[in-house]
């Protein structure tokens, strides 16, 4: 009974703020909206038993890519009238696009309903053991270079992300703090006696 | 006590969902009274390390005083800018105050004290201090005001950028310990140096401890690295435009965060209720005790560090993050994997 609520609660709640993310005049609420849809997208997760992935979903997609997301659209000055005005030309294609995503699920319900699909798994996964325990397993021996293969993709794009943003710029002074922490009287400090009336050159 | 309940009248659900509610305010309740008391102790260390003797007229030794500013901020009017985005802006400082406090569900108090023992307890903590940003972002956007506003980028920025530190200081943790779940991480620091409790004590993971340490009083923006309220820029940065109840839940979740972090510093790596040494008299104290023991230890240290440190620029808090933090967190996980691959695996026999 728990659980049926459960999925029920957070299903209702992720549909309803995928809708809104669409519906929402204002974009900063539409990304509110969103969070909360891989928010509750988190607990569908735990639902499954795969408490792992859930938090995973919190932690990368709500903690930190949602946030710089919202960083940049609260910063952006958008004119909502605009925004409004696009809708109508690309109403067109996406209507097509959703007729097409709406057959497609229709098409994997059909198939599902009928027995078309049985998942087929590798080995029985046991209950006692933790789901972090389980994909590790898997994820460092049977797709070990799938799995160091997409680390080195990201690796490159990041390398990649700081190549393209890095400047070096000549105009400012920045500051260093080790040759800072370095400097010491003598570099810094001279005993001069100069005469009557005749100053200091620098 | 859950299954106590299920076997009255009320059944299986119904007893399950009394008896977690039930233990939700055994915890909710005594860490609001908790709040209220560290606030008192937070303004007494302060007076005393600048010479002055702080709170002292409400109540005997001025210990009512928290409760008599709660009663202020309850009377207060609250007030909602004309300008600002209003559901926003009340649902802010109520996400705060409620982040704060959900993050102490899976926290263990003593052996077997833990309202959800679940085995990702350490990746829902990070999840839960991932979402306390939130609520320092919609309210300087909803505020729609300058300052505010600065303090809410700050604050994705530095909060952001120490979450990356935290997770690789926890890497090491989670390898050692062999599990995510946070009685079993306490478990594992039994006897850890010979007979003394806890992983802080191992000189491989000092260092370790001091970066979580420091890493945690940025992550809940406290002095020196209050850039998001920093009162001489930003006159109170995102709560500049709240009053009455409304502040005051960002101050209530503030501090229950702040103790939250003290309480994760306690259980990863000052062995949490256990006591300091393996000895059995000390057993005796109740590991609840030890644990608060631990928590005051270190918001003692939070309030020091407060009470002396200089506030940090902006561009030495983001140094510190990613270009010293960062690194040496990395080259720890390499180091302990090695150690653990040698000496508990035997890499090299």
């Amino acid at each position: 009974m728990i659980a049926a609520f459960a999925f029920y609660l957070f299903a209702i709640i992720v549909v309803l703020s995928g809708a809104m993310t669409i519906a929402a005049r204002n974009p900063v609420h539409s990304v509110l909206w969103l969070i909360l849809a891989f928010f509750n997208a988190a607990g569908l997760f735990l639902t499954l038993g795969a408490e792992f992935i859930a938090m995973l979903l919190v932690i990368v997609y709500v903690g930190a890519v949602a946030v710089l997301f919202l960083f940049v659209v609260m910063m952006l000055d958008v004119d909502f009238a605009e925004l409004r005005a696009g809708v109508a030309k690309y109403w067109p294609f996406a209507t097509v696009l959703a007729i097409v995503l709406l057959a497609e699920i229709g098409g994997a319900i059909l198939a599902w309903t009928n027995g078309g699909l049985v998942p087929v798994r590798a080995a029985p996964v046991a209950k006692a053991v933790p789901n972090i325990e389980a994909l590790g397993a898997v994820l460092y021996t049977r797709y070990l270079y799938i799995f160091e293969g997409a680390g080195l993709v990201l690796l490159v794009a990041m390398v990649g992300a700081i190549v393209l943003t890095h400047r070096r710029r000549g105009d400012v002074k920045p500051q260093n703090i080790s040759a800072q922490v370095r400097r010491r009287p003598e570099d810094a400090v001279v005993n001069m006696d100069p005469g009557v009336g005749q100053g200091v050159s620098l | 006590m859950t299954a106590w309940f299920q076997s009255t009248w009320m059944g299986y659900g119904f007893g399950w969902f009394v008896a977690t509610l039930i233990l939700i305010l055994m915890i909710a309740l005594p860490l609001m009274l908790a709040v209220a008391m560290i606030i008192y102790a937070d303004r007494k260390i302060w007076a005393a390390m600048a010479l002055r003797r702080g709170p002292n007229v409400v109540g005997p030794l001025g210990l009512l005083q928290s409760f008599a500013d709660g009663l202020k901020v309850f009377l207060k009017e609250t007030i909602i800018p004309s300008g600002a985005n209003r559901g926003l802006f009340i649902i802010a400082p109520i996400l705060t105050f409620t982040v704060a406090l959900v993050g102490w569900a899976v926290v263990p108090f003593g052996p077997g004290m833990v309202l959800a023992d679940i085995n990702v307890g350490l990746l829902y903590l990070l999840a839960v201090s991932s979402l306390g940003v939130y609520g320092v972002i919609i309210a300087g956007w909803a505020s729609n005001s300058k300052y505010p506003f600065y303090s809410a980028l700050r604050a994705a920025a530095q909060m952001v950028s120490y979450e990356v530190s935290v997770g690789f200081v926890l890497v090491p943790v989670v390898m050692w310990a062999n599990t995510f779940n946070l009685s079993g991480i306490i478990e594992a620091q039994r006897h850890h140096v010979w007979i003394i409790n806890g992983f802080g004590f191992n000189p491989l993971f000092l260092p370790l401890a001091v970066i979580f340490l420091i890493s945690a009083m940025a992550e809940t923006a406290r002095a020196p690295f209050d850039l998001t309220e920093a009162e001489s820029e930003l006159v109170a940065g995102y709560q500049t435009e709240y009053s009455s109840m409304s502040f005051a839940l960002f101050w209530l979740g503030e501090y229950g965060n702040v103790l939250l972090m003290c309480g994760m510093s306690a259980v990863l790596f000052w062995g949490g209720w256990l006591p300091p040494i393996d000895w059995a008299p000390l057993y005796y104290v109740p590991g609840i005790i030890w644990f608060f023991a631990k928590i005051f230890l270190f918001f003692f240290i939070f309030s020091w560090v407060k009470a002396t440190v200089p506030r940090f620029r902006y561009d030495q808090l983001m140094r510190l993050g990613w270009k010293i933090f960062l690194p040496i967190s990395l080259l720890w996980v390499f180091l302990i994997s090695g150690y653990l691959e040698i000496f508990r695996y035997g890499a090299l026999k």
